[in-house]
């Protein structure tokens, strides 16, 4: 039987060359990622416990800690985010609802509307709403014109021009899950409530909102993760008077080349964003939201 | 487009193990040259793995698999030259009906004007003449599998796969696809493995089948020789309906439901035996039953009208409830003894099959 | 018109009366949603330095004074080039980096998938820094290549994504049976599965020209010198003061974006006879 024997060796063989000859199609990709993020990040992580004489010390970690300046920038970063998520929440559900009450035909229709702003550019939408929201811009002028109110009021280059622009860019990242989740909501469930002699608000609340929060819990995160890093909006609408921890890791490399600062910074950004990520993960399938990977 | 020197396939060793799971163990299977031969078992028994492992596309952890003469088990599938069709088909939609069949004459460089010509005489053969033109997506199930099996046997491979091919058409369709694939077998004469789980489809169209469970081959026989004489508990079970006694042996003797057995079959060499009874070949009997007849007394418990055929269920002295299937004819129902009335069945010494406790 | 107003509107029998507020609402959000980008088309074509809609003089000195600017036009080749090379690139990659994770049995294609979404993950602005810190040592900043490659970083996530997902919606035994039929893999995937995948492709590739083309904050830090892209230098021109030619440039770039798209629908679906 040595024949048979020997087969085993080559099959084995064989097999193992198969395996690496197709995981090594995706090579060239986790190649790019390692040389230019992995890499790169592990490194800036290095340097984040670098101080200013060259030495390995805690002293960026340790100013994030004691100066106000920080704790401002932190909690600035936390309430817009949040404040986004939030209206998001408030604006995107019921409109994902809404569409998911339509017929297919009109529910597309719906869905390409929602999803334009997303194919333009980031900087394009941002700027739109500083023309739309500056003193003598188009919201101000109807506004007054309208009766609204007297004087142009300041709408942009503070909090509220900020959450503007983000609620605006960040509403499709929360619309897509919670209406994929509304649609594969089974019909026959709110059937079967009215059957049992549920009123419409109380059929709602009991079967179709619990059915939808994995989709809205889902884009929930999504928009908090991205805003916790985001920066041109803030930096475009917020004037300089709602610093973001992004905006401070820029400028401390901008301005002030302190690399220690800004990796320290964005050291605690990634750890928050990963944080985030992996409690999310506890309570979703990650799979499904992006639908890669396999099984 | 006749095969003279279809490949006998020779199968020795072949084991296939998914972490602790066997999915085959150390198969060993010869397949003769021409022949129709049926892989038959339940889901998870290995027959579709066995038949991967014939096709290359799954590489068996050690083992040696032979078409002729030819070492192939390391072969990759697209240089094995086997023709195979499968569950659904795979048939290509973006390309017609003609690019579906034409396409592995296109792999092997044939000419142009050939492979229309090739093309067309494989569809004439699955009775699709002129439909080359034809979108995938415009067929019907049925044409759909006979594209399939075109697509196959264009090349002329020596040998063909079928992976339980006509288990998505409907039961008329499939009964008459049976018949027309044997027909096919025996005009083209390759070797032919065929997997299904239905097993009045293996005994329809098959020389031989081998009935798989646990990744090992159960038993290789004839259709008429598996279900008249199956080797285990498993073949009997699995190949026609039956229910079994268990046989009590002392001395020479054998006793089922406090019966002495009476049998002209033979007797398998193992410890426990146990009795197959099948419906059609128990009979109701008067109190004065003939010699090499076995006699169980029972109770009818139920009564089934079947159309064709009654089944009547009763039980024996032991618990066992059994079934006996008769033909109808008119006055046959209303003569039939009521649920809890006793009868006595009776088993002929011919048909009383003896086989060994196990698998 | 009163009968639908009491006509049922879902399984539950509330009706469209009851609803309406919802409708509005919805209607007022998806127009909130759509006019900010649409309306600064018109808004570019206006004559004044505060942009008016509607215009009261209509004129195009915006436009004049982008396509009349070499600084403008340089970077607007830079992007483009940059574009059409990040698509080019990370569009092959990231299919077969695709197809080898759905087709691998190797046991760690899960942590490998994850790997290569973390672009997708990771706050942009670490990215940026990241890549100005490697550039630097590497003496790739400001070069037209390393830009490419940390745009094709951003892409490849979402090539992976669209074509992974439609890989999984793919019947695979029709790479099977292309095999029997005497294909080898790589032909059976040419021949069969591409055509099949042919919109997810398309598709990632026009998320790729996007990502690469709209991208601002990695642009900010390593494009530069010879090559700022055009995101780059409106950003800046937006920190500074509303610039009204940003105008004319967005309603371009709105422009090539729906030419980008309408050119996806065009390649991407199939052909019906």
């Amino acid at each position: 039987m040595t024949a048979t024997d020997m087969n085993a060796e080559g099959l084995r063989r064989d097999e193992q060359l198969e395996r690496l000859r197709l995981f090594g199609l995706a090579s060239p990709a986790l190649l790019l990622v390692l040389v230019i993020l992995v890499i790169p990040v592990g490194w800036l992580f290095y340097v984040s416990f670098i101080g200013a004489d060259g030495t390995f010390s805690m002293e960026n970690y340790e100013r994030m800690l004691k100066r106000k300046s920080y704790a401002r920038i932190f909690r600035t970063t936390f309430e817009v985010s949040l404040l986004t998520t939030g209206l998001c929440i408030l604006i995107g559900y019921p409109l994902a609802y809404f569409m998911s009450q339509l017929p297919t035909r009109w529910a597309n229709l719906c869905l390409i509307t929602v999803l334009l702003p997303f194919w333009t550019s980031l900087l394009v939408r941002t700027y739109a709403w500083l023309v739309l929201l500056q003193k003598r811009g188009l919201v101000n002028d109807w506004a007054i014109s309208l009766g609204l109110w007297d004087e142009p009021l300041k709408l942009v280059h503070n909090l509220n021009g900020t959450l503007i622009g983000m609620v605006h860019i960040m509403l499709p990242f929360l619309i897509l899950p919670v209406y994929g989740a509304m649609r594969a909501i089974d019909r026959d469930y709110l059937k079967a409530a009215a059957n049992l002699g549920a009123s419409p608000r109380r059929a709602f609340w009991t079967v179709f909102f619990p059915l939808s929060t994995p989709g809205l819990f889902a884009g929930a995160l999504m928009v908090f993760v991205l805003s916790l890093g985001f920066f041109v909006t803030p930096a475009v609408l917020g004037g300089g008077k709602v610093i973001m921890v992004s905006m401070k890791i820029v400028s401390n490399i901008e301005l002030f080349v302190n690399w220690g600062a800004a990796s320290a910074l964005g050291v605690v950004l990634l750890v928050l964003t990963i944080g985030v990520l992996w409690i999310a993960s506890r309570f979703l399938n990650f799979e499904q939201m992006t639908g890669g990977g396999h099984g | 487009m006749t095969n003279q020197d279809a490949l006998p396939i020779t199968v020795r060793g072949v084991t296939k193990t998914y972490g602790d799971v066997f999915a085959l163990d150390d198969v060993s299977l010869d397949v003769k040259s021409g022949e129709f031969l049926t892989l038959l078992g339940p889901s998870g028994s290995g027959k579709t793995t066995l038949l991967m492992v014939l096709a290359g596309f799954t590489r068996p952890d050690r083992g040696s698999l032979k078409f002729g003469t030819d070492e192939v088990i390391r072969k990759p599938p697209h240089l094995r030259d086997v023709g195979m069709v499968f569950q659904n088909y795979a048939l290509f939609p973006h390309m017609t009906v003609a690019g579906n069949v034409g396409y592995p004459l296109r792999l092997r460089k044939v000419a142009k004007a050939e492979i229309a010509e090739r093309v067309e005489r494989a569809l004439e053969t699955v009775q699709l003449g002129g439909y080359g033109d034809r979108r995938i997506d415009q067929l019907s199930g049925g044409q759909k599998q006979r594209v399939a099996l075109a697509r196959s046997i264009v090349f002329e491979p020596r040998i063909l796969l079928m992976d339980e091919p006509l288990s998505a058409l409907d039961k008329k369709l499939r009964d008459r696809m049976q018949i027309e694939l044997r027909h096919l077998h025996e005009k083209l004469g390759m070797t032919t493995v065929y997997v299904t789980h239905d097993q009045r489809e293996a005994l329809t169209m098959s020389d031989r089948i081998a009935v798989v469970n646990f990744g090992r081959i159960m038993q290789l026989a004839t259709p008429q020789e598996l279900y008249e004489q199956p080797e285990n508990k498993f073949v009997a079970d699995f190949i026609g309906d039956s229910a079994f006694l268990d046989v009590t042996r002392s001395g020479d003797t054998l006793t089922a439901a406090g019966t002495a057995l009476r049998t002209s079959r033979a007797i398998p060499d193992a410890p426990d035996l146990a009795l197959m009874m099948r419906p059609e070949r128990l009979h109701l009997v008067s109190d004065k039953p003939g010699k090499d007849k076995n006699v169980f007394d029972a109770t009818v418990t139920e009564l089934v009208y079947q159309g064709e055929s009654y089944l009547l269920y009763a039980q024996l002295g032991d618990g066992t409830e059994v079934a006996v299937r008769g033909a109808m004819r008119a006055g046959t129902y209303t003569g039939l003894p009521q649920p809890g009335g006793t009868v006595k069945l009776g088993l002929d010494a011919a048909d009383t099959v003896l086989i060994a406790h196990e698998g | 018109m009163i009968g639908w107003f009491k006509s049922p509107a879902s399984e539950t029998q509330v009706t469209h009366g009851q609803r309406l507020w919802l409708y509005v609402f919805a209607v007022i959000t998806m127009v909130l949603l759509v006019t900010p980008t649409l309306i600064v088309i018109p808004m570019s074509f206006s004559d004044s330095q505060y942009l008016e809609f509607p215009p009261d003089k209509w004129s195009t000195r915006w436009y004049q004074h982008y396509f009349g600017s070499d600084e403008w036009m340089r970077a607007t080749r830079t992007s483009f080039k940059a574009a059409i090379l990040t698509m080019l690139a990370a569009t092959p990659i990231g299919v077969l980096a695709a197809y080898g994770l759905h087709a691998s049995r190797v046991p760690f294609i899960r942590p490998a998938f994850i790997l290569l979404i973390t672009p997708m993950m990771v706050p942009v602005v670490l990215v940026a820094i990241g890549a100005f810190y490697a550039y630097v040592k590497l003496q790739i900043l400001y070069t037209m290549t390393g830009l490419v490659m940390a745009h094709s970083l951003l892409a490849i996530p979402l090539v992976v994504i669209v074509t992974g997902s439609a890989l999984k919606s793919y019947d695979m035994n029709q790479e099977n049976a292309a095999r029997s039929l005497g294909a080898p893999r790589w032909k059976a995937f040419v021949s069969i599965t591409l055509p099949q995948i042919r919109f997810a492709v398309v598709t990632s590739a026009l998320l790729a020209f996007l990502t690469s083309f709209d991208e601002v904050v990695i642009a900010m830090f390593i494009s530069g010198g010879d090559n700022p892209t055009l995101t780059r230098n409106m950003f800046n021109a937006l920190r500074d003061q509303i610039d009204p030619t940003i105008a004319s440039i967005s309603t371009i770039m709105i422009v090539v974006t729906t030419v980008m798209m309408a050119l996806a629908q065009i390649f991407g679906t199939q052909r019906k006879k």
